[in-house]
């Protein structure tokens, strides 16, 4: 590890330095919400039905309940947007007359103890009139169907449409016409930390300190002030070490709002640690969607109009900030991914069900989308009779910057090379060969691939069209070097696993000329930070990096500036490097803690030339980059159980300038798990009544080492001026193209069955039953 | 509620004077009572392995285990694997291949590799990659967790 930091004066940017985290993490010195104890526990009541008129509830005497009709000041959550006809809804604290899903929180128990709230729960009666539950989103558009809101009597409650000018002629011109029909079960994130809060008043102050497990501590301030209406500056959010988010903790969870209230009432403090069973049915779930395209190709199988439906089921309510909206929209914006077709049309559709609202995940729509759009791909190639690949690289975009038929500027990437390297790598040609003699022998082995654009690091622009009331996209940082010469940054991100505190730091040294080891990084605490969106949609390193960049060159020139006027030579001829302030070709120089400490105590020194202290900050605001992969997957289906094993699994990326290799392979690592678990395995499974037989991790299935491949990785660096640092995002990429290249590869093997599963996960039931139908069909 | 019981828990090689209704948990007594909240809660019951700890010489999922059951018996936690400013091996190698990533799974994953290699240093890779199957990360996709552990088991080997 020390050795990394021992080459003084190399540049940073581009090693695998060790983390800065893991030191605390190894020994148990993380400091994660649930490790604060509190004066009072509190667990929740929730609604055992999905749809319902709560008729009564009955407390045991002497215990602390607190229901809707105690929460009479505070707000309901009522997320905005402006547009694509999106109809607000509202979603009480606590239920308030009807429950809408099971798992929503009813009434909050508080006791001394976790164990006794647990209890009280118990004995807490909660009469409900059940009424009939809408669970699936076909069923939730049928004619008739009850609403789920008085307000959105079609449960839509945002629908977008595009249609492109030429559509109509282009489709009707089509040579070919495919069609794909795909569907993308649900899951949840299921960061391994679940939920939990822990509000603490403090009397002398009369603030409130919410520690909490949460991706965007500024936006969960924000909105918590808002809805019992205090003061924003009385309220501290703090997000400690936090255990894994994935999109699911950038979520405002009503839990949060209930504890701030009641941390105010009793003026104490109270925690709330959501066990897995309640994250599983009420933590969020995401990627219920029905998808169907329809690809219009001319005869040299160039897709020339694409169109898409599709249906998103959004649950119950809308999740705060973003909306249900994220899912339709980002699917309706990003559908055609990395193929260059112009005539576009689509509808996208939110729908209210009596089921968990759905909320971002680390993907967001992508892996359903690209797993759609490549499914058409790998039909349409069977359709002409070429590779699939062939057909790819007949209609991936190419030239930069591309506009895509919704608007999108495609910044230089690499979209027809990482499928070039990844059909060479994996092999294609000597598989084909494989795979016929194993086909002979009764073996079904397949191969599939993934293409796809990840849009990064986006800003105000980018959210601004969607619409949104809150317009999340710039990020500020406030580089500080203090008069020991170190330096403290603070940012309004908020990682959580993805290593920030050390990348950022590498950004700095080279910056500065300190080692990291001298650069602190504080994040998650609205008390040190400036304000913020928090960390998700692969953002952080774009934009905080971005932002770290900008005033780290301040601060350099400004240690530049002292230094030169110290060290008597001018600005041109100052280096920073190991440490010191150089004069170039000189034995010259000085400590750079002697040219920080001049910044604060010596600044008579420059005549009022130079401003005293050396904190500098900076605001960047991108309008957005894309990355882009290729993943190629190998895998081998018995077709008597319908098991599938995945052979090999490659990743071609391309994320523009790494600035620490080893921390984004693991980013793509823990993608590929988890886009592997949407191919496979992970699916909330709810019965006709709406509750849900998938509560427990025996039952909702996140693979284990066993289940996950060797991933090979191979890198390209496309460097875009559409970021700052030519660093482009990548931590959702891992997960949007692995779900298309194990489907697309599952399909390959089953080729000679002529059956053709469009439905993920694509569990071993539904590859038998997928078989069984086909052998049934008479040929 | 149940009336409490006084119990002696040892952990780290100390003594930990505690009151607990026999109904709790060892992971509970761990981190709320003895205050060591290195061992961390994932599921409560008993599938993605954040909670194992070390009693007794085996690796153990602390939150299916009571407290009273562990009377008497070593407990070892993450917290007493690095001697002083000296890192485990095990500890050490999960920094060097990057084997955590949000770090909520990590002391569970190394109490059980820990406590299996101590038991089986001999063990061989699949039985090993077996064992690592028992815990579930969210983060890092296992790749470099295996690599980390197969680096400390060959060191381990080789002693």
């Amino acid at each position: 590890m020390s050795g990394e930091t021992r080459n003084a004066g190399a540049t940073w940017v581009g090693r695998a330095i060790r983390r800065l985290e893991d030191p605390a993490l190894v020994t148990g010195s993380g400091r994660f919400t649930a490790d604060l104890k509190a004066a009072h526990y509190v667990k929740f009541v929730r609604s055992p039905v999905a749809s319902g008129r709560i008729e009564r509830i009955a407390a045991p005497e002497g215990a602390i309940i607190i229901t809707a009709s105690d929460l009479g000041g505070v707000k309901p959550l009522r997320p905005l947007l402006h547009k694509f006809n999106y109809i607000p809804v509202e979603q009480p604290i606590l239920a308030h007359g009807c429950v809408r899903f099971v798992g929503e929180p009813i009434a909050a128990v508080v006791a001394a103890s976790e164990a006794e709230a647990e209890d009280l729960t118990v004995r807490l009666e909660v009469d409900i009139e059940q009424s009939d539950a809408l669970v699936d989103a076909r069923a939730a558009l049928a004619d008739g169907a009850p609403a789920v809101h008085a307000g959105v009597p079609t449960n839509v409650i945002v629908e977008g449409q595009i249609k492109t000018p030429d559509f109509d002629q282009r489709h009707a011109a089509a040579h070919r016409r495919i069609r794909v029909d795909a569907r993308s079960r649900r899951q949840n994130a299921t960061p391994l930390e679940a939920r939990g809060g822990h509000a603490a008043f403090d009397p002398a102050s009369g603030r409130i300190t919410l520690t909490c497990s949460t991706q965007m501590p500024h936006l969960v301030r924000t909105a918590i002030a808002d809805l019992i209406g205090m003061p924003e500056c009385e309220l501290r959010v703090i997000a400690p070490d936090v255990g894994g988010g994935f999109g699911q903790k950038m979520s405002l969870p009503p839990e949060y709002v209930l504890l701030v209230w009641l941390a105010r009432r009793l003026r104490t403090s109270v925690a709330w640690a959501e066990d897995r069973r309640e994250n599983l049915i009420a933590g969020y779930h995401s990627r219920d969607q029905y998808l169907r395209l329809e690809g219009a190709f001319d005869e040299n199988a160039r897709l020339i109009a694409l169109s898409g439906e599709v249906i998103a089921n959004v649950g119950a309510y809308s999740c705060f900030p973003t909306t249900c909206a994220v899912e339709p929209l980002m699917a309706m914006a990003e559908l055609p991914g990395p193929y260059d077709v112009q005539a576009y049309a689509c509808r996208a559709r939110g729908v209210l069900t009596h089921t968990c609202p759905i909320a971002p995940f680390r993907g967001v729509s992508r892996p359903a989308i690209t797993f759609a759009i490549e499914r058409l791909m790998d039909k349409a190639a069977a359709e002409f009779g070429i590779e699939p690949s062939e057909l790819r690289q007949r209609n991936l975009v190419a030239g930069f910057p591309y506009r895509s038929a919704t608007g999108l500027v495609f910044d230089a990437a690499s979209y027809r090379e990482t499928l070039e390297i990844a059909v060479e790598a994996i092999g294609l040609a000597a598989f084909r060969t494989r795979q016929r003699e194993a086909r002979a022998r009764g073996r079904f082995l397949g191969i599939g691939f993934g293409t796809f654009s990840e849009r990064t690091g986006y800003g105000t622009p980018a959210f601004a069209a969607r619409g949104m009331d809150i317009t999340p996209g710039w990020e500020t940082v406030e580089v500080r070097m203090d008069p020991s010469g170190f330096v403290e940054t603070r940012i309004g991100a908020s990682p959580h696993g993805q290593g920030l505190r050390t990348t950022l730091a590498q950004i700095i040294a080279d910056q500065l000329g300190v080692a990291p080891e001298r650069i602190r990084v504080v994040h998650g605490d609205t008390d040190r930070t400036p304000y913020g969106w928090g960390t998700f949609a692969s953002r952080s390193l774009v934009i905080s990096g971005g932002a770290t960049l900008l005033a780290a060159r301040k601060v350099r020139a400004k240690l530049i500036r002292i230094a030169s006027q110290l060290l008597e030579a001018s600005e041109e001829d100052i280096l920073l490097e190991s440490g010191a302030a150089k004069v170039m070709g000189t034995d010259r120089g000085l400590p750079i803690e002697t040219v920080a400490r001049a910044a604060y105590h010596q600044t008579h020194r420059f005549n009022g030339t130079i401003e005293p202290g050396l904190a500098e900050s900076a605001t960047y605001d991108p309008p957005g980059t894309f990355s882009n992969a290729c993943h190629a997957a190998i895998v081998d289906v018995d077709v008597e159980t319908g098991a599938v094993r995945i052979e090999k699994f490659l990743v071609v990326e391309d994320a523009g300038r790494i600035i620490n290799p080893m921390i984004a392979d693991g980013q793509i690592h823990g993608g590929v798990a988890h886009g592997i678990a949407n191919a496979l395995f992970e699916e909330i499974v709810y019965d006709e009544t709406g509750a849900i037989l998938t509560a427990s991790l025996a039952d909702y299935l996140p693979p284990t080492a066993q289940e996950m491949p060797f991933i090979a990785l191979r890198h390209l660096e496309t460097l875009s001026d559409a970021s700052v640092t030519q660093a482009k995002g990548l931590g959702e990429g891992g997960g949007i193209g692995a779900p298309a290249a194990i489907i697309n590869a599952i399909n390959d093997a089953l080729a000679p069955f002529n059956v053709s599963i469009d439905e993920m996960p694509a569990t071993p039931q539904r590859i038998r039953a997928a078989l069984r139908a086909a052998m049934e069909t008479p040929a | 509620m149940t009336d409490k019981v006084d119990l002696t828990l040892n952990v780290n090689g100390r003594d930990y004077a505690i009151r607990v209704e026999p109904r709790r948990t060892l992971a509970d007594a761990i981190r709320d009572d003895c205050g060591q909240t290195g061992t961390h809660l994932g599921c409560e019951h008993g599938v993605c392995g954040a909670c194992t700890v070390i009693v007794d010489g085996e690796p153990v999922r602390s939150c299916l285990m009571f407290a009273v059951q562990a009377v008497g018996k070593p407990i070892r936690t993450v917290e007493g694997l690095a001697a002083g400013e000296e890192l485990h091996p095990l500890q050490r190698a999960f920094i060097e291949h990057h084997g955590l990533q949000c770090g909520f799974c990590t002391p569970g994953f190394l109490m059980l590799v820990i406590g299996v290699l101590e038991r089986e240093p001999d063990i061989g890779d699949e039985d090993l990659m077996d064992v690592l199957a028992s815990n579930l990360c969210r983060c890092t996709g296992y790749q470099n967790i295996v690599k980390a552990v197969r680096a400390y088991a060959a060191e381990t080997r080789s002693c």
